[in-house]
């Protein structure tokens, strides 16, 4: 460890290590133990903020003058090109990494009491971070935005009761126009981003708050000698390493690939096949097959609703600060995953069948493929839990996270699948077959 | 502080009488400046619904002579944003182009002869139809009028069926 200096110190006042504590359990600097992924997540914010900033020099938020501003953008501007890449790159790799550190938090046991407000707080800025992704890819009004604009108001007239009104409040009148691209401008502009840096902020200062981030608890209490070592330059330089690292990937993404743009958009023709932004691949997965009502509201809010109760059920945490809690609870999310992962496919694959199998239409798919499925779901994870905890002796948190794993697995199978495994009309194709056409 | 302990009884009470009556106040205050935010926000959004509307100029659209649509055909209307299915005898369905399941545009496939929409999938046979899920209802239909000869489709508002019926159709 290498001591504390006082002119580093000085030169590191400020805001900086007031969201740190003056010193850290030398534990917790083991990269292992969190991957550094709230870090990356915070550096991608961070390009994303200054990014965005030079992109709005240049963006004109009305719909008929958008796609020509990208196109002068990434043709005339001097790195234009460039700063939209990174902008895009940034934006799809914080999804990634955001989804990695909500998966760290429950396979590390960091919701548990004294960590409950944080995980709330984390919740709603995951859902903040993928409406900034979704709104910003309205922005350029080519074809892309404007059928994912389109799909996703359409979505929310499926709520019951007060569906379409929020549908004409989002697409700011009946129709899809001007004043669409005016609300999610500002969202994506102000209100998100804004919204966004308040929470991040209540977030670190809660780590710091729950005291540092999650470590092995000390079973006799004489143990109590942890060893603390100076925030600077012990933590400050591994965060600045994983950061620096990052941001030269990042960089270096942003010159090999372009973010994608088509043609200005047409409300006479929907590009075929028409896909969602790839974070929302697995709900579209999922429209395929079961009735919008259940996609777009029934499933949504029961999984908001668990996720949101978890860390007030009792013991639903895992020991702090070890992977997967114990030996055991490794190998069951190692069987959880690889048993889910098939179980999705196959199940897909046989409602591909079904679907496609004959000219006949359930008489109310509400049942069929709505509260059929859903109670089946449900059925199936209480039994999963049981036969977890009674037959093989698994704990709570171990089951839980084993059922948090299973849903991950499932949505990234069908997200998987929505990438690269459906071609026009949405059928099933290989990979290969798709690019040639 | 000092005078505070000092005084009797009776002056204390009506001291907290008064910070409680002006505590009130402000709670009420801060509750009407929400209130009058709220409801100047959303008068400020709802002004803008018909905003959008100013791309649908003319609501009555003639697709042309009815000797132009054969019986078992079905012709895309570009200017109206429909299509036009000419049914085995000869009647015409204004059908809305927009799929019934999230709103994208569905082509019509003449080789399989339906409709196939490219976002979710779902097929719709000529006269609307759902033949494969999702869709959860038929294609939206227009009412059609026949004119002299002319047929005139009326796309103001796409109507709402759960099944087809002769109904939604015109013939000469």
């Amino acid at each position: 460890m290498i001591p504390s200096s006082p002119k580093n110190r000085r030169f590191f006042t400020g805001f900086l290590l007031h969201l740190h504590p003056r010193t850290v359990p030398s534990e917790t600097l083991r990269y292992s133990l969190s991957w550094g992924l709230g870090g990356m997540a915070a550096l991608l914010v961070s390009l994303l903020f200054l990014t965005g900033t030079l992109l709005l020099l240049t963006y004109q938020p009305s719909t008929d003058s958008a796609y020509a501003s990208i196109l002068i953008l990434i043709r005339e501007v001097r790195f234009g090109l460039w700063v939209r890449n990174i902008h895009h790159w940034s934006a799809n790799l914080l999804v990634i990494v955001a989804v990695l550190h909500l998966l760290r938090v429950v396979l590390t046991g960091a919701f548990g009491p004294g960590r409950r407000l944080n995980w709330i707080i984390g919740l709603f800025l995951l859902f903040l971070l993928l409406s900034a992704n979704f709104t910003g890819y309205l922005l350029p009004w080519d074809q892309l935005a404007y059928w994912a604009v389109t799909i996703c108001t359409s979505m929310l007239g499926y709520i019951p009761i007060g569906g379409l009104w929020l549908q004409e409040l989002f697409r700011g009148g009946a129709e899809i126009g001007p004043a669409t691209l005016a609300n999610f401008y500002v969202l994506h502009v102000v209100f998100i981003p804004g919204t966004l840096f308040i929470l991040m902020l209540w977030h670190f200062w809660l780590i710091r708050l729950a005291g540092g981030l999650v470590q092995v608890e000390k079973n006799s209490p004489e143990d109590v000698s942890v060893l603390r070592v100076p925030t600077v330059p012990n933590l400050i330089v591994r965060e600045a390493a994983v950061g620096l690292a990052l941001m030269a990937i990042v960089l270096v993404i942003s010159i090999v690939w372009n973010a994608p743009l088509l043609e200005q958009a047409n409300s006479g023709m929907s590009p075929n096949p028409a896909k969602a932004p790839w974070y929302f691949l697995g709900f579209q997965e999922l429209l395929l097959h079961l009735h919008p009502v259940f996609v777009v509201f029934v499933w949504p809010l029961l999984g908001i609703a668990a996720l949101f109760y978890l860390p007030f059920w009792h013991d639903s945490s895992l020991p702090t600060g070890v992977w997967f809690g114990s030996d055991p609870g490794r190998k069951l999310v190692a069987w959880t995953a690889a048993v889910g992962a098939l179980a999705t496919l196959v199940i897909i694959l046989i409602d591909n069948l079904l679907l496609h199998s004959g000219e006949a239409v359930a008489v109310n798919i509400l049942i069929t493929r709505g509260l059929l499925p859903t109670v089946l779901l449900i059925a199936l994870l209480v039994g999963f839990y049981f036969l977890l905890v009674t037959k093989l002796k698994h704990t709570r948190a171990e089951a839980v996270m084993a059922g948090l794993v299973l849903m991950l697995v499932a949505l990234t199978v069908c997200t998987i699948i929505g990438v690269w495994f459906r071609g026009p009309e949405m059928r099933l194709v290989w990979p290969w077959v798709q690019q040639s056409l | 502080m000092n005078s505070m302990n000092c005084s009797d009884m009776t002056g204390n009470e009506t001291k907290i009488d008064r910070r409680r009556f002006l505590n009130r106040c402000w709670t009420l205050f801060g509750i009407a400046a929400v209130a009058e935010f709220g409801w100047l926000g959303l008068s400020f959004m709802n002004s803008r619904r018909e905003r959008n509307r100013a791309f649908k100029t003319e609501s009555i659209i003639t697709a042309g002579p009815v000797e132009w649509f054969t019986p078992e055909t079905v012709t895309a209307i570009p200017n109206g944003q429909f299509y036009l299915a000419c049914l085995a005898d000869g009647s015409l369905l204004a059908l809305s182009r927009t799929c019934t399941h999230l709103g994208c545009s569905v082509p019509w496939d003449e080789e399989k002869r339906q409709f196939v929409c490219p976002c979710h999938g779902s097929t719709f046979n000529l006269i609307g139809e759902v033949l494969t899920a999702p869709a959860p209802r038929p294609l939206d239909t227009y009412p059609v009028r026949i004119e002299n000869g002319i047929v005139k489709v009326n796309i103001s508002t796409p109507q709402k069926r759960e099944r087809f019926d002769k109904g939604q159709t015109a013939r000469l």
